[in-house]
């Protein structure tokens, strides 16, 4: 609180300044007047652009696929309902249901799978483009040779729900989805996951389980790989996600086991 | 209670109360949603054409859930007053508008009408107003209501310091706290939203804020804002519970989904009035609400967003809150999609509240994925300061680190307070003075290195 004009508190002594170290929260910021002063003011309006840019930035699927380089996997690229991006923040009913010629390529790919993985834009895909590649390819590295897996998506426009048109058109018995969180001030690039067994139209959040905040200053990849692939683990053998699947992947008598 | 008889206006028809008042309602996404916005602008201004024949008594004959269905519906019908509504009985909708931007309309004949009037009978006469209209009427509405301090004078601002941390953590806690009351901020409440909702966690937060509380003699009220359920747990365990919170909603369905029954809510009512902790007033519940929520539920029962909104500040009346606001635009872009939307949703949610009598407040926020930035919360805290709002949100930079959502600031309320001369409540205005935060002026200017400020200083360290 520097600024705080009162001038008779030299610079640097400010014993307010001490308050901010307990938090992340905007405090201390000092005063012109009743405003912010200008560097104040600017900062805010850097972060809400950076996640305004997150929200609004055109997801490339290329991109994601070029960072796959070298799995030994399928990919396929699937377009929610929704054509663009106003539309589909307006009608989230849209970004979770698949557009025809998406129903079509994944029909062709059908079969009898043990999970399929969906790298999804969500709400930023600055998130996806950023985090997705590296973290599903931190999780396969969990996983052993016993799991089919479908081929991969890089769903556009997407919502959460999209995955479980996904997951049933594939033939898939788990979907886990990697998608752009909405972005917070200080947090334009966070990824969530959802896992969700049995996909099909109409599955709720309650038959989901999440992991979230998955970003390199929240639950870095590596971490959220490994409680991803316990989750995965655990709901293929109790044939179930959801709230019934407690996540006790920091248990590691669980995790050996 | 339908009548069927179908409304019109020039090629237009509308086969029912719940069509109209949908078509009649200034464009959002939220009607877009859910199917219910008007096809066109024309559609739009004749349901407005329509409505405005509308006579208020059918507004209360005919419902729009059926009553045997939804106790919201019951409790609006039940506890209607007559007597109270007499004086406009036999007005239609746009007579309503027209009496109510006259001169006979005072604050004292609108205080007296509140109870005669019901959420569709605002929310029909929203839809004829504009901005202004909304703005205009609802500065005569006086709603004030007391705990500690006095809320809602005419002249006065009063502001809810939302302290929020992502953990809980104390410390962080209680370093907003002080930069809030170091601004001026606290008035209506010093409220925190818990990031984990256990009756222990409840219990410690409210320790942290009354021990300040108690510590320096700050005349306000404190409130966690976990579930109802919560806070009965913890007042049977003697906690130190001032408001009692709960978000509602305007259909049986919705506040369903919330896990909430009105007997809840009267139990909770009773509880915390009988601890009689209030000092200069016994208002003891505090509510949140907002366009779209029950839309969102899936319980909307086909009634239009703006609409059902106003049945939910009928829920809350009957618990004599001391404060109730809309949270205007923090569920997102697909119920309220831009500024312009949000500002209208918020004049209309303040305008609707106050007509029926409660102590109405603003969260005036938005989303980063919604087309709205601080501009646009300037634009609706500056007008519904004009309005006579009771209180606004005060959150450190505007910027919530735990709801990851952009609220408004304690300097926005100094702002407000500066540019409209408008006081904090008056017992807490005078605790300001005291502790040096208010100047002789009545403006907020600190002084950082005073014993007062000092004594603030010493007890977050402690905290």
């Amino acid at each position: 609180m520097s600024n705080l004009t009162n001038k008779k508190i030299p610079s640097g002594l400010d014993p307010w300044n001490t308050l901010r170290a307990h938090t992340d929260a905007r405090i201390g910021l000092g005063r012109v007047g009743d405003g912010l002063p200008t560097e104040r003011l600017l900062e805010f309006q850097m972060a809400h652009a950076r996640a305004r840019d997150s929200v609004h930035m055109a997801f490339e699927p290329n991109s994601v696929r070029d960072q796959l380089d070298g799995l030994d996997h399928t990919i396929l690229d699937v377009h929610s309902a929704a054509p663009d991006r106003p539309t589909y923040l307006q009608r989230p009913d849209l970004g979770r249901l698949l557009d025809e010629d998406s129903v079509a390529a994944l029909g062709k790919h059908a079969g009898d799978f043990d999970v399929a993985f969906i790298l999804a834009d969500g709400l930023s895909a600055r998130a996806t483009h950023d985090h997705a590649a590296n973290t599903l390819k931190l999780i396969l590295d969990h996983l052993g040779e016993s799991w089919s897996v479908a081929p991969i998506t890089l769903a556009t426009q997407s919502r959460v729900g999209l995955g479980d048109e996904i997951g049933a058109a594939l033939g898939a018995k788990l979907t886990v989805m990697l998608i752009g969180e909405r972005p917070g001030l200080s947090s334009a690039d966070s990824l969530g996951c959802y896992l969700t067994w049995g996909p099909r139209r109409g599955r709720s959040n309650a038959d989901r389980n999440c992991v979230s905040n998955i970003r390199p200053a929240g639950l870095t990849p590596k971490k959220a790989a490994k409680k991803i692939a316990y989750l995965m683990v655990e709901s293929r053998k109790m044939g179930l996600s959801g709230v019934a699947l407690k996540d006790n992947s920091s248990n590691p008598e669980l995790i050996e086991g | 209670m339908q009548t069927g008889a179908p409304f019109s206006f020039e090629r237009f028809t509308f086969p029912d109360l719940k069509t109209l008042l949908a078509k009649a309602s200034p464009l959002r996404s939220g009607d877009l949603l859910a199917g219910l916005a008007a096809s066109s602008d024309e559609e739009r201004v004749a349901a407005r054409f329509a409505l405005a024949d509308v006579p208020l008594k059918q507004l209360l004959s005919e419902a729009l859930v059926p009553y045997e269905d939804d106790d919201v519906t019951r409790m609006i019908i039940d506890d209607h007053d007559a007597d109270a509504f007499a004086p406009v009985s036999s007005m239609t909708v746009g007579d309503f508008r027209n009496w109510l931007l006259t001169d006979d309309a005072t604050p004292e004949a609108l205080k007296h009408l509140a109870p005669g009037l019901t959420p569709e009978m605002v929310a029909a006469v929203s839809k004829l107003m504009r901005n202004q209209d909304l703005i205009a009427v609802a500065k005569k509405c006086h709603v004030v209501t007391a705990f500690r301090n006095t809320i809602g004078l005419p002249g006065h601002l009063s502001v809810r310091l939302q302290p929020n941390h992502p953990t809980d953590d104390p410390a962080g806690v209680a370093a907003s706290i002080l930069d809030g009351l170091m601004h001026g901020s606290g008035d209506a409440v010093i409220g925190i939203n818990p990031a984990t909702d256990s009756p222990e966690a409840m219990i410690e937060l409210l320790k942290l804020i009354d021990e300040v509380r108690e510590r320096i003699d700050i005349p306000t009220q404190s409130c966690v804002l976990a579930h109802v359920t919560t806070a009965i747990d913890v007042m049977a365990r003697n906690a130190p519970v001032d408001l009692v919170f709960q978000s509602i909603a305007g259909t049986q369905k919705a506040n369903e989904s919330f896990g909430i029954t009105q007997a809840m809510l009267a139990e909770a009512e009773d509880a915390a009035k009988g601890l009689k902790r209030g000092t200069v007033g016994h208002n003891v519940m505090y509510f949140e609400t907002g366009q779209g929520a029950a839309l969102s539920a899936d319980a909307h029962e086909g009634i239009d967003q703006q609409t059902v909104e106003a049945r939910a500040y009928a829920v809350a009346r009957k618990y004599s809150p001391l404060l109730v606001n809309t949270v205007v635009g923090f569920i997102g872009p697909e119920y309220l999609f831009d500024g312009k939307q949000i500002t209208r949703a918020g004049l209309e949610d303040h305008f609707c509240g106050k007509l029926l009598g409660v102590p109405m407040g603003c969260d005036v926020c938005y989303t980063n994925h919604a087309e709205a930035d601080q501009d646009d919360m300037d634009n609706l805290l500056t007008l519904l300061g004009v309005a006579g709002c009771n209180f606004v949100i005060g959150v450190p930079g505007a910027d919530d680190i735990m709801l990851n959502y952009q609220s408004t600031s304690f300097h926005d309320a100094m702002y407000l307070r500066s540019v409209l001369g408008l006081q904090p409540a008056p017992e807490f205005a005078a605790w300001l003075r005291k502790m040096e935060i208010l100047d002789q002026n009545g403006r907020t200017r600190p002084q950082l290195d005073g014993q007062a400020a000092q004594n603030l200083l010493a007890w977050s360290g402690a905290a």
